[in-house]
């Protein structure tokens, strides 16, 4: 049986929380449903590294979340390898559990802080039984010089390292387990521009040189652009475009993604416009195109129709109905 | 601005004398305080070959001496008996009975806290109500109320104080499961696949274990007060043992002209509270990696 080329498969994946009645506890109106993720479509094949931007709020984390198996979807399939994510057991969980590694953004708070770092570092390989006791230090000092950092750490514990430096043993323990997938929710953000260089160049290293996938959560757009061939623009729980970054962010096909664009800082620019209008609350949706209320290009039939995702150019997709970019083309 | 930025930090001190002169000049409150619980810890350990006198032999010849260079060093009480040597080995029944009830606190506070704070619903309900119950009442009255159960003895008292003390060990120790439950470092290793019981002993108990430490250091000298409170109000340790508690209310009644017979146990007493609680607040400082300095 050859191996599938994907590695995780989204399928009209959907997330709903509970969020109580309108009016408070002892309302009697109907139960309202927030919709974290609203049939999200999305695939990451071996080797290819995905970028997922989008405002706060837009489902990101819930997203990663259900990759990882921490939340299962409401609706929807999560796959994979081609199996259901929170179904895993067995030989299938090990592999995915082995394969599939987690960078934090609190690296310091995903490091257990009564832990050295040699321990820490080790951990994957003692859990999965990757090395012999005798290698162990070895194998950790080589898993740390490959992220920038000197072997003596080993003996160190976090609260004595800087935020570039934990991070960097967070990546250490990510690589550990040689896995398949990074996984990583804002990696790089709050850190000082030269620090976060630094760790932009590793990642792309390590990625070109092992060969691992990468599914990047990030606000940064520049940082989408540097570390991943693809993006996903994600907006009110639904994938809104998707293709080549290069693609996307030079010639954006939605709104939504233009308006990210703007607003991303330039150097040497004044700060553009912020994006006007509010987002509209997760719970109470208007019929139509979400972004209608905010969107520019909107005209009469955005908000009377929803627009779905679907293919608009080679490798391409968005969702809406009067795209900036040719026509969409309708199944 | 120059020297600022030029002075680089101290060089790091090469031999381990060296070493250890620049932790004592770093630390001197908490290195004096260790010294002198550890002098108690000693006098308590080696009361036969230290104490002159046996702690109830009574000298016929003196009685309410006060502190005089000669045999009574620091006097005699109402008996006879030598105070220096009674408070010596006093620091005997006021170490153990404080080490004695904060390990069945401490251990009683910490197998509830982790049932509570791990297992959750029904169970943690039924013990923290449990633990509300031993909290209602502060530990002293507590302990009262368990004396007056158990009856008196040194035995006693470090059980009546031991169990007062569960209340608020469990109290600290549930919301440390809870706190660290919630950290991303257990959601990681459960990522990684670690089973729950790998992530309970490597990942939640090395972390609540180490605030317990602390908080047990700090409530040893508690506990000898709520001891030697038992003692005082004659209910705790019976006479003639040579508790402080004991000794205070023994001299209580000619404090006016033989002050040294309450003054003595009650100076011991006093200094070796302050002596712990800055060993305590020293080893918080040790153990705790958000207070610990670098170097
Ligand atoms: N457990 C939950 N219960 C109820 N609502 C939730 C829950 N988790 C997330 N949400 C809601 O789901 C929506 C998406 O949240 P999510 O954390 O995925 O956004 P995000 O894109 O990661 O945002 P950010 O950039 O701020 O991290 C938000 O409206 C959030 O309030
Ligand atoms: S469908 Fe209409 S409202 Fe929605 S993004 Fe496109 S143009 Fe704007
Ligand atoms: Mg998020």
């Amino acid at each position: 049986m050859s191996t599938p080329p994907e590695l995780f498969r989204l399928l009209d994946v959907e997330k709903a929380y509970d969020v109580g009645r309108k009016g408070g506890l002892f309302a009697s109106g109907p139960r309202r449903r927030l919709a974290a993720l609203d049939g999200v479509r999305l695939s990451l094949k071996a080797g290819e590294s995905v970028a997922i931007v989008g405002e706060s709020g837009s489902g990101k984390t819930t997203l990663l979340r259900v990759l990882l198996g921490l939340t299962s979807p409401t609706d929807g399939r999560a796959l994979y390898r081609e199996k259901d994510i929170t179904l895993l057991q067995g030989d299938d969980r090990d592999r995915f559990c082995r394969e599939v590694a987690m960078i934090y953004q609190d690296a310091r708070g995903s490091l257990n802080p009564r832990m050295s770092i040699l321990d820490l570092v080790a951990e994957p390989l003692d859990h999965h039984g990757l090395c012999k006791p005798s290698e162990r230090r070895d194998r950790v000092a080589a898993l740390l010089s490959r992220v920038g950092l000197p072997p003596e750490m080993m003996e160190r514990y976090t609260s004595a390292l800087s935020g570039g430096q934990v991070r960097r043993v967070a990546i250490a323990r990510a690589l550990a387990s040689a896995p398949a997938v990074l996984v990583a929710d804002e990696a790089v953000s709050g850190l000082d521009v030269s620090t976060q260089a630094q760790l932009l160049k590793l990642l792309r290293d390590l990625q070109r040189e092992m060969g691992v996938s990468m599914l990047f959560i990030t606000h940064d757009l520049g940082v989408a652009a540097y570390l991943c061939e693809r993006i996903a623009v994600m907006y009110l729980g639904r994938i809104v475009e998707t293709g080549l970054t290069k693609d996307v962010l030079s010639a954006p096909a939605h709104p939504y993604t233009r308006a990210l664009l703007n607003a991303a800082p330039k150097f040497f620019e004044p700060i553009a416009e912020p994006l006007g209008g509010e987002i509209p609350s997760p719970i109470d949706l208007p019929p139509g195109c979400r972004f209608a209320g905010r969107c520019p290009e909107a005209r009469d039939d955005c908000r009377a129709r929803d627009p779905e995702l679907v293919a608009g150019a080679p490798n391409r997709a968005f969702a809406c109905l009067h795209p900036l970019i040719g026509e969409p083309a309708f199944a | 601005m120059a020297d600022v930025a030029l002075s680089s930090p101290p060089r790091a001190a090469h031999s381990r004398g060296a070493m250890a002169w620049a932790y004592v000049r770093g630390h001197v409150w908490f290195v004096i305080a260790a010294v002198v619980v550890g002098a108690y810890v000693f006098a308590a350990a080696f009361a036969p070959f230290v104490a002159p006198f046996a702690p109830t032999e009574q000298d016929m010849m003196s009685f309410m001496a006060p502190p005089a260079w000669g045999a009574h060093l620091l006097g005699t009480d109402s008996f006879g008996q030598d105070l220096l040597s009674r408070t010596i080995y006093g620091a005997r029944y006021a170490l153990l009975i404080g080490l004695g009830a904060v390990a069945i606190g401490a251990g009683g506070g910490l197998v509830i806290g982790l049932a509570a704070g791990l297992i959750g619903g029904r169970v943690e309900w039924a013990l923290m109500r449990l633990v509300d119950s031993l909290l209602a009442l502060p530990s002293l009255i507590m302990a009262i109320a368990f004396i007056s159960i158990l009856g008196q003895g040194v035995d006693k008292v470090v059980l009546a104080v031991g169990v007062a003390l569960i209340g608020p060990f469990s109290r600290t120790v549930r919301g440390d499961v809870l706190q660290v439950k919630a950290q991303p470092f257990v959601e990681a290793a459960r990522l990684m696949g670690v089973g729950t019981l790998a992530i309970v002993w490597r990942h939640i108990i090395p972390n609540v274990i180490f605030p317990l430490a602390v908080q047990a250091t700090i409530r040893v000298s508690y506990a000898i007060l709520v001891s030697s409170g038992l003692s005082f109000i004659g209910i705790g340790v019976t006479p003639p043992t040579p508790d402080w508690g004991l000794m205070i209310a023994e001299g209580r009644s000619f404090v006016s002209f033989a002050p040294w017979i309450a003054g003595v146990p009650g100076a011991a007493l006093a200094v070796l509270l302050i002596a712990l609680s800055v060993v305590g607040d020293g080893v918080r400082e040790q153990f705790d990696p958000k207070l610990r300095k670098e170097g």
